[in-house]
């Protein structure tokens, strides 16, 4: 072997190199990805697809049709959207003001930070259960938060099979409960990396505390802000699993699907077996991602500028 | 407004319950006159930065008072204080432009003291201007080469006209050139603000430069207060002749002996001063690289390593017994040397040669 390959200076060689290193990992995300996505994207337009046959009746838009003028799709817009509203940025503002807090304070910062960090390691569907025991109204008894709020002189509310407002707030309450976790251990971390100089210069200078955070807390952390808002509109926009920790799997009959939920009834829910359906689906919600993603990069790029 | 420090001390705890704490600053006391520039100079770790932000009031002393004037500070928080803090990495707020970071302080203030939007402006441009940064006013810290990044962090810390300005070695982030320039810069502006400035830093170089006073400190010890040229040429100890000056001072082991000075330690020992009113005794005799002359028939024999040649000056490097290190003596180049010679041979000035006691290392001074 000559010299030059081994130090690897030479272009051809090392370029080789990097994609023999990069195989494995492209194989698995070119069958498991890329992959599914075109064929996702394919029986979209093709109407009425058999997996078993592997036939259609034909293409076209009849798909797309059908799903944007289902009912139960357009319930599950809606929710999926207020859950999105909802949950991002109370749970985002919420986690900013304990990432704050733990950054303040020195005793028991440890123990306050693993309490936090809890939920994340604890099972989704564990987690849902104890919220339908806290919110569930039964007819022996009315739950513990009906409870709590009964000594505010609020009458009684089934949150779980109760009005539309009740159920949202409960999947809203548990959603904010389960991504907060990973926000404060992000932003604790982002907060701790603003070196301590820039307070002891405001400090010197006569900085109040409110305007330390607005111009120089918030200002050096919003790359992480920007990155927890993407993430989680993303996450919020594929919510599934949430609504069936509560709610149970028919969601349709609780009035509390989501888009996920949709896409997964119509290929394997009881009125399933609708895989092109399924399709233009996902393919409606990957639209809508990538669109407030979009908005999202412009918007953040165009607040950091002007700060 | 002149500074007063009164036996500050600092003691920071210790990890746990069981360690002990460091002393960082001991017992100092200081008096530093209005309009001057004061260096605090000492090697690192020696309490100069720690005293610094305890003047700034960032640090809160263990013991001790601090008078601005004849207002005591100690318990007044460093907004209260009416002074201007240069970071050593400047603190420049990476998002916000030069005209912003001016114009944090003057943003900050509240009440009848606060400037309007064009007087903060007009504020802003005009400490932009001293510092000569006053056509960078749109730019990013990131943006700016360090030296600039510098201005712009003495700009901050003067727009709110301070009563005190530290600065907490301020040049040890630049190259050798522009620490140079900066330095002449600083002392600049100081002259035209005339703001009572202390100034940390440990290379003595830049202290001797650019102050009219200096503090030498070790430990967390006051060792020497005075004028640059006062300190070099009479210091107190061992340590504050051997810290200041480059090349370094030239330490010899050595005794005195019936009134006779002598370097070495055994038969062989070469008697280079007469000194009177000292007792006999072992001693550290510290001579200055210009302290030297050469001698045909001189006292000190040392031998030769070489010559560099610095044009006005010769550096003659040769090594002797008595001393561990390589000796330097700088002579002017009207003199020749023979550098194929084994041996040189010095007499020595006696102002340029200082006797410290070899266990107290403090200056004992001679007639």
């Amino acid at each position: 072997m000559s010299k030059k390959t081994l130090s690897g200076t030479n272009g051809v060689a090392t370029n080789i190199r990097g994609w023999v290193y990069l195989l494995p990992a492209l194989i698995f995300l070119i069958a498991f990805m890329v992959y599914p996505l075109i064929d996702v994207f394919i029986y979209s337009f093709e109407e009425g697809y058999n997996s078993a046959s592997q036939s259609s009746f034909g293409v076209g838009l009849y798909n797309y049709q059908y799903v944007l003028r289902d009912p139960y799709f357009l319930k599950a817009v809606k929710n999926t959207f207020i859950l999105v509203i909802i949950t991002v940025p109370t749970s985002t503002i919420l986690s900013l003001l304990i990432a704050l807090g733990l950054n303040s304070i020195r005793a028991l910062k440890n123990l306050f930070q693993t309490v936090f960090f809890l939920p994340y390691v604890t099972n989704t569907l564990a987690v849902g259960l104890v919220f339908m025991i806290l919110f569930r109204k039964t007819p022996y008894s009315d739950g513990l938060v009906n409870a709590l709020i009964g000594k505010f002189g609020i009458s009684p509310v089934d949150f779980i099979d109760g009005p539309y407002w009740a159920k949202m707030l409960v999947l809203s309450i548990y959603v904010i409960w389960i991504v907060m976790p990973f926000k404060i251990l992000i932003l604790t971390s982002a907060l701790a990396s603003v070196p301590e100089v820039y307070y002891q210069s405001a400090r010197i200078d006569g900085t109040s505390s409110w305007r330390m955070f607005w111009r120089i807390t918030l200002p050096m952390i919003s790359p992480m802000i920007v990155y927890l808002v993407i993430t989680g509109f993303i996450g919020a926009f594929k919510a599934y699993s949430d609504a069936v920790a509560i709610f149970g799997v028919n969601l349709n009959a609780a009035g509390m699907n989501t888009i996920v939920g949709y896409v997964y009834d119509m290929l394997y829910g009881d009125g399933g077996g609708y895989p092109s359906y399924a399709s233009s689906a996902a393919i409606i919600l990957f639209a809508i991602v990538l669109t407030i993603t979009v908005i999202n990069l412009i918007v953040s790029r165009k607040a950091t500028d002007i700060t | 407004m002149n500074v007063k420090i009164e036996n500050l001390t600092k003691v920071f705890p210790g990890r746990d319950r069981k360690s002990e704490g460091v002393t960082a600053v001991d017992e100092f006391t200081l008096d530093i006159p209005d309009g001057k520039l004061v260096c605090l100079l000492g090697p690192s770790g020696c309490g100069k930065s720690t005293l610094l932000y305890m003047i700034s009031g960032l640090e809160h002393p263990t013991s001790g008072k601090i008078f601005f004037g004849e207002k005591d500070v100690t318990d007044i928080p460093p907004e209260k204080r009416g002074v201007g803090l240069v970071f050593q990495n400047y603190a420049l707020y990476p998002h916000l432009t030069v005209r912003q970071i001016i114009k944090f302080p003057l943003e900050n203030v509240k009440g009848e003291a606060r400037l309007s939007k064009e007087d903060m402006e007009k504020r802003a441009l005009e400490v932009a201007k001293l510092v000569q940064i006053d056509g960078l006013m749109d730019r990013k810290p990131g943006q700016m080469s360090g030296g600039q990044q510098q201005r712009v962090a003495i700009a901050r810390a003067l727009a709110k006209m301070p009563d005190v300005l530290l600065m907490d070695e301020p040049l040890s982030n630049l190259d050798a050139r522009l620490r140079l320039h900066t330095r002449e810069e600083i002392r600049r502006i100081q002259k035209e603000t005339g703001i009572t400035t202390i100034f940390v830093t440990h290379d003595q170089e830049e202290a001797m430069s650019i102050s009219d006073m200096i503090v030498v400190m070790k430990d967390g010890i006051l060792n020497q207060l005075g004028k640059p040229q006062e300190v070099y040429d009479d210091p107190v100890n061992l340590f504050v002749a051997s810290f200041l000056g480059t090349p370094k001072i030239n330490i010899f082991k050595g005794f005195v002996k019936n009134g006779g000075l002598y370097v070495g330690s055994d038969d062989k020992a070469e008697k280079i001063l007469d000194v009177n009113g000292i007792d006999d005794r072992q001693v550290w005799i510290g001579i200055r690289p210009e302290g030297f002359e050469i001698a045909k028939d001189g006292k000190l024999t040392c031998s030769l390593k070489g010559v560099d040649v610095m044009g006005r000056d010769i550096s003659v490097v040769c090594s002797h017994p008595a001393d561990d290190e390589v000796i330097r003596a700088i002579i002017s180049a009207e003199n020749d040397v023979d550098r194929d010679a084994q041996t040189v041979r010095f007499n020595v000035k006696p102002h340029k040669t200082f006797i410290f006691d070899r266990e107290t290392d403090e200056r004992i001074r001679f007639s």
